[in-house]
């Protein structure tokens, strides 16, 4: 299905989807997305559990490249580029989309190896001080840590440390920051220091944001996409996209019933 | 209200006492075995170094271990220098082959031809190491070593090391693959979101977080190698003298007590309670390696646990 937005004159976007499925093996998670991401906004990706918006957003930085049986079909674009032509190369795919995970992920290292070690992989030596500060002080968290940079990072509380994996994510420079439920793991003052974060962030970066949490998607997305499992003839549950439109819109005036339904809470 | 509640204590069946009871003696078992073991060797080698033939200095410092001859000389040293050093052999052979093959399968295997290798893996570790020792003995000497090692004698420590290297390759690849695996995968995820290629996630993000469990590994691989028997005394000869030429023969401590048990060595004789002392002082290294790849396992994994 084909999602028209009809806002204002941002025509520049950050991906654009056609008729995208994702499946592993002969399981198809998720099927015929089509929809456009604008840059430097926040697309928030609704929806009940099993509705395939996490696969979808790891398709987005060929991370289900690493998972077997798993396929993409269809176009993702990214500025222009289709993600799965054969001449893209993952890697060079997730140096431009970073990607920040549900539960924190700090490497068992120092605070300061956690965000060299990404701007090593990518060459980006030149500076490496100042670049850990800039990205530490960009992920809010400079401030608490300054003073121990040579700690263990798993010695940090887990919001600290899922602001760690953000700044690491944003110290290698990428165009787009993808994160797939970034707060379920952390308790709401944390929830709350990364959603300010996030306000931030989309100045320089293009975010997109898996949540099954609506009040977050609400407070932080600009656009939003609702997503939902049907019941396919075999008696497995496929998700789709039901709609996608402009945060305020879709909680206020929202077009489909089932996504009334999802965001009054009546199910879900 | 509630009807029929009752919380009291239900009276134990007499099967459930019994199971308990069988349970609770093989757990006791294990430890009674162990301190007899213990018990056994500490006596017999405490009579071995209350023989007025022995001297503790003798026994650290001869550089002959002869306790058959006529005058008998009972110098542990060439026997720990050939097990330690027929060991290091073995360890620079299965330690790099190993660890690669662990983090081959670990990281860059696809599951079917893991499936394939690991099968095949735990064969090798299932072969009888008399099997090793005349594989050592009648292939390893003459097509490899031999023939590319100009000087090596039919019995000498380089094949007999190559082939207890063989023989603890999977030990070393299996556990090392288990303390890869242990790392959590969203480790592996998170470096490769960063741009990371699967070769420097493997070896700057997986092999380092694992390290407590590879050097267990390794600990465990070169205690074996210690403890190894048949092998040795296959391939590895029977020089009793100090000797630090690998193409040469030598005498590890395990032969070395096999050698002695198989003769006829009369019970209490002097040289029928150096064997104990021999055993004693191979329990005591090996006790000392797994205590201490224990240490090193537990000390590092502290670190996830949280």
């Amino acid at each position: 299905m084909e999602t028209k937005i009809t806002t204002k004159k941002e025509l520049d976007y950050v991906f654009t989807v056609r008729d995208v499925s994702v499946s592993y093996g002969d399981f198809t998670a998720v099927k015929n997305v089509s929809m456009d991401m604008f840059k430097n906004n926040i697309t928030a990706f609704i929806g009940p559990s099993g509705c395939g918006k996490s696969t979808l957003i790891r398709s987005f930085n060929r991370m289900n490249d690493l998972i077997p049986n798993a396929a993409v079909n269809g176009e993702i674009n990214y500025q222009g580029i289709n993600l799965y032509d054969k001449e893209v190369d993952p890697v060079q795919v997730r140096r431009r989309i970073g990607m920040v995970f549900q539960k924190p992920n700090p490497f068992p290292k120092s605070i300061r190896e956690n965000i060299t070690f990404g701007l090593k992989v990518n060459n980006m030596t030149d500076n490496l001080d100042d670049r850990v500060e800039k990205a530490l002080t960009q992920a809010a968290l400079w401030d608490e840590v300054k003073n121990d940079l040579d700690k263990n990072a798993l010695d940090l509380s887990g919001g600290q440390q899922q602001r760690l994996c953000i700044a690491r994510t944003i110290a290698v420079e990428p165009d787009t920051i993808l994160m797939d439920e970034p707060c379920s793991a952390l308790d709401p003052v944390a929830t709350k220091k990364i959603e300010d974060l996030m306000q931030i962030l989309v100045k320089d970066f293009s975010i997109l944001i898996v949540t099954h949490n609506m009040q977050q998607a609400s407070r932080v997305s600009n656009y939003c996409a609702f997503f939902t499992t049907k019941a396919t003839d075999d008696g497995r549950r496929t998700g789709e996209l039901v709609e996608y439109s402009d945060t305020k819109t879709m909680f206020t005036n929202p077009s489909e019933s089932l996504t009334e339904e999802y965001i009054s809470g009546r199910f879900g | 209200m509630t009807k029929n509640l009752n919380l009291s204590k239900v009276k134990t069946k007499p099967v459930e006492t019994i199971v308990k009871f069988f349970i609770t003696m093989s757990a006791f078992a294990a430890i009674l075995i162990s301190v007899a073991i213990v018990f056994t060797l500490l006596t017999e080698a405490i009579n071995f170094f209350r023989d007025p033939a022995v001297t503790f200095k003798e026994y650290f410092t001869a550089t002959r271990w002869t306790p058959t001859f006529k005058n008998p000389v009972y110098g542990v040293l060439p026997l720990v220098s050939s097990t330690l050093y027929i060991a290091l052999i073995a360890c620079i052979i299965s330690f790099p082959l190993g660890l690669f093959s662990a983090i081959y399968l670990s990281e860059f295997a696809s599951r079917r031809t893991r499936k394939i290798i690991k099968p095949i893996m735990e064969i090798l570790a299932g072969v009888p190491t008399v099997v090793f020792g005349y594989f050592a003995l009648n292939w390893i000497t003459p097509n490899i070593v031999q023939r590319f090692i100009p000087g090596s004698g039919v019995f000498n420590a380089i094949s007999a090391g190559i082939a207890v290297g063989i023989m603890i390759i999977p030990t070393v690849a299996s556990i090392s693959d288990d303390a890869l695996n242990a790392v959590p995968k969203s480790l592996r995820m998170g470096s490769l979101a960063l741009g990371s290629t699967r070769r420097i996630t493997a070896l700057k993000i997986m092999l380092p977080a694992a390290l407590s469990g590879i050097i267990a590994s390794f600990i465990l691989g070169f205690s074996r190698a210690i403890g190894e028997t048949m092998i040795v005394t296959i391939a590895g000869g029977q020089y009793p003298e100090l000797n630090l030429d690998p193409r040469k023969a030598m005498y590890t401590i395990t032969s070395s007590i096999v050698n002695v048990s198989l003769g006829d060595t009369p019970h209490g004789t002097t040289a029928y309670n150096a064997l104990f002392a021999l055993g004693i002082t191979l329990f005591i290294m090996t006790f000392i390696l797994n205590i201490f790849s224990d240490y090193i396992a537990r000390k590092y994994r502290k670190e996830y646990e949280q």
